[in-house]
């Protein structure tokens, strides 16, 4: 089938690609737009490594196609925090251990940041009900929802301390 | 897994969407959320030459409440279903079985009309709108049409919806009654090995009015009219929800498959859908 221009914002950026309607959101934010962050981890809707936020919303990207994502507000794990500037979340993972081989990684956190903009007070339980979309193959996930707890108590003493 | 390839449409208003249907007949399909679509047409076992992506269509989405009558759109979200706070004072039992579908991420996707129209037996919202002897409208270039959740399935895949149509909405009285959704799965994310939803009301300290029903027990979502008998009347004590019980298995037919051979199937049933009834009771 014919390509088509597919636009969207990525990380507050404007992206055009051309694409067949076909071509899995995931593979076209990692091969045509070069963010390899997310992950592709089973393909198959289960493990949750291909995580991106779209709309608002927590997305597997590998089971959502291009088209799909035409006029879409897209926030990749690019778009949290940089190697110089990492973003809370990422801090506190590195801080308590929330990975190991880092596969699952970027998928967590970018689930992690949705999850903690709906609900800035989570608790443990909150947060492993949260992040079940999320499969880790290491951690046992006991740090996973370690850092996660972490950032959101610094991201709320941040807030208090900016009122 | 790339899909075969096909034509993308997205047409902006109902209309437009049952055209493209009308003109390419089974060629063509809508695509609401994509989480059981998508997978399938990932791994090629359905075919869409033309697939009509319903996500512009604003009269498809949303929750209204007036009258004790409760209208979902299709298009509404199992995430949206979740947090609708009036929707969940009416009828608690939607955000109970929407919080036991897949993971977040699949919820902020999914929807009640892909999840109904599916026809997946898997699938938790056709035996919880069966419960509820909700309406299913569905729009054709003939007009529209209300088809009951209990006429609606007709064996695995299989339903009442012409291929032309379009389900628009959900419509099903707001509940006064003690309510459970109950389900057994293996992980999170799983499919039910059993689930069951009850409803339950009280006078005095007898049952007035039951309503059972159960998810992927057989090809189809079943409700249980003689379950529901076997509780009215008594006090739903533990002899009445045996009977229940006894009587619901009756109406169910599973196979064996990765979740378990049929014994075990009825097993857990057995234990799902009599805790279903006793929490249900409990909320009476
Ligand atoms: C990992 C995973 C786990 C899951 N676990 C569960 C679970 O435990 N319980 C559960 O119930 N579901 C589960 N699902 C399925 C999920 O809830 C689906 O999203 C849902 O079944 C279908 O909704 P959808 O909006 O994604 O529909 P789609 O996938 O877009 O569509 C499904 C079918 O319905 C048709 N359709 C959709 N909307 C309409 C309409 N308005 N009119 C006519 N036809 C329509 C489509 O043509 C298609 O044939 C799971 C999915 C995944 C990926
Ligand atoms: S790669 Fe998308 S969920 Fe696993
Ligand atoms: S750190 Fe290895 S999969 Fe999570």
């Amino acid at each position: 089938m014919t390509k088509q221009i597919v636009t969207m914002t990525v990380n507050g950026e404007k992206k055009e690609v051309l694409a067949e309607p076909r071509e899995l959101l995931i593979y076209v934010l990692r091969e045509k737009m070069g963010m390899t962050g997310p992950h592709v981890g089973c393909e198959t809707s289960h493990c949750g490594a291909c995580t991106v936020e779209i709309d608002g919303k927590s997305v597997k990207s590998c089971t959502m196609f291009a088209a799909q994502a035409q006029g879409a507000e897209i926030k990749t794990i690019e778009g949290l925090g940089s190697p110089e500037n990492l973003h809370v979340l990422q801090e506190s993972f590195k801080e308590h251990h929330g990975l190991q081989c880092g596969y699952c990684t970027p998928g967590m956190i970018t689930r992690a940041h949705r999850l903690l903009i709906e609900n800035p007070n989570p608790t443990e339980e909150d947060v492993r009900f949260g992040i079940a979309g999320n499969i880790c193959r290491c951690t046992g996930y006991q740090n996973i929802v370690k850092s996660i707890l972490s950032a959101a108590a610094e991201l709320n003493a941040a807030k208090e301390a900016a009122q | 897994m790339i899909p075969a390839a096909f034509e993308y449409h997205r047409p902006s208003d109902i209309e437009g969407a049952l055209s493209v249907l009308a003109e390419h007949g089974d060629e063509a399909r809508v695509l609401a959320g994509g989480h059981s679509l998508i997978p399938m047409m990932k791994l090629r076992m359905a075919d869409v030459p033309h697939l009509i992506d319903l996500q512009d269509i604003a009269d498809l989405k949303g929750i209204t409440i007036a009258d004790g009558i409760i209208t979902i759109g299709a298009m509404t979200t199992q995430h949206e279903l979740i947090n609708h706070e009036a929707l969940f004072a009416a009828a608690p039992i939607i955000r109970e079985a929407a919080l036991q579908i897949a993971d977040p991420q699949v919820r902020y996707m999914g929807t009640i009309g892909g999840n109904v129209a599916n026809g997946d037996p898997g699938n938790d919202m056709p035996g919880l709108m069966q419960c509820l002897d909700a309406q299913f409208i569905l729009v054709g270039v003939d007009g529209t049409r209300k088809v009951p959740a209990r006429d609606f399935y007709e064996s695995a895949y299989m339903t009442n919806r012409d291929d032309e149509e379009i389900l628009t909405h959900i419509t099903f009285a707001s509940i006064d009654a003690g309510y459970a959704y109950e389900k057994q799965k293996r992980k999170i994310g799983d499919y039910a090995t059993a689930a069951c939803a009850a409803l339950v009301t009280k006078d005095g300290d007898k049952v007035a009015t039951a309503s059972i029903a159960m998810t992927n027990l057989s090809d189809v979502p079943v409700l249980s009219e003689a379950a529901a008998a076997a509780l009215i009347g008594t006090t739903c004590d533990t002899a009445a929800v045996k009977a229940a019980v006894a009587a619901a298995l009756e109406d169910i037919d599973p196979t064996e498959d990765n979740r378990g051979p049929v014994a075990f199937k009825m097993h857990v049933a057995g234990i799902i859908i009599s805790r279903a009834i006793a929490r249900a009771w409990s909320r009476a």
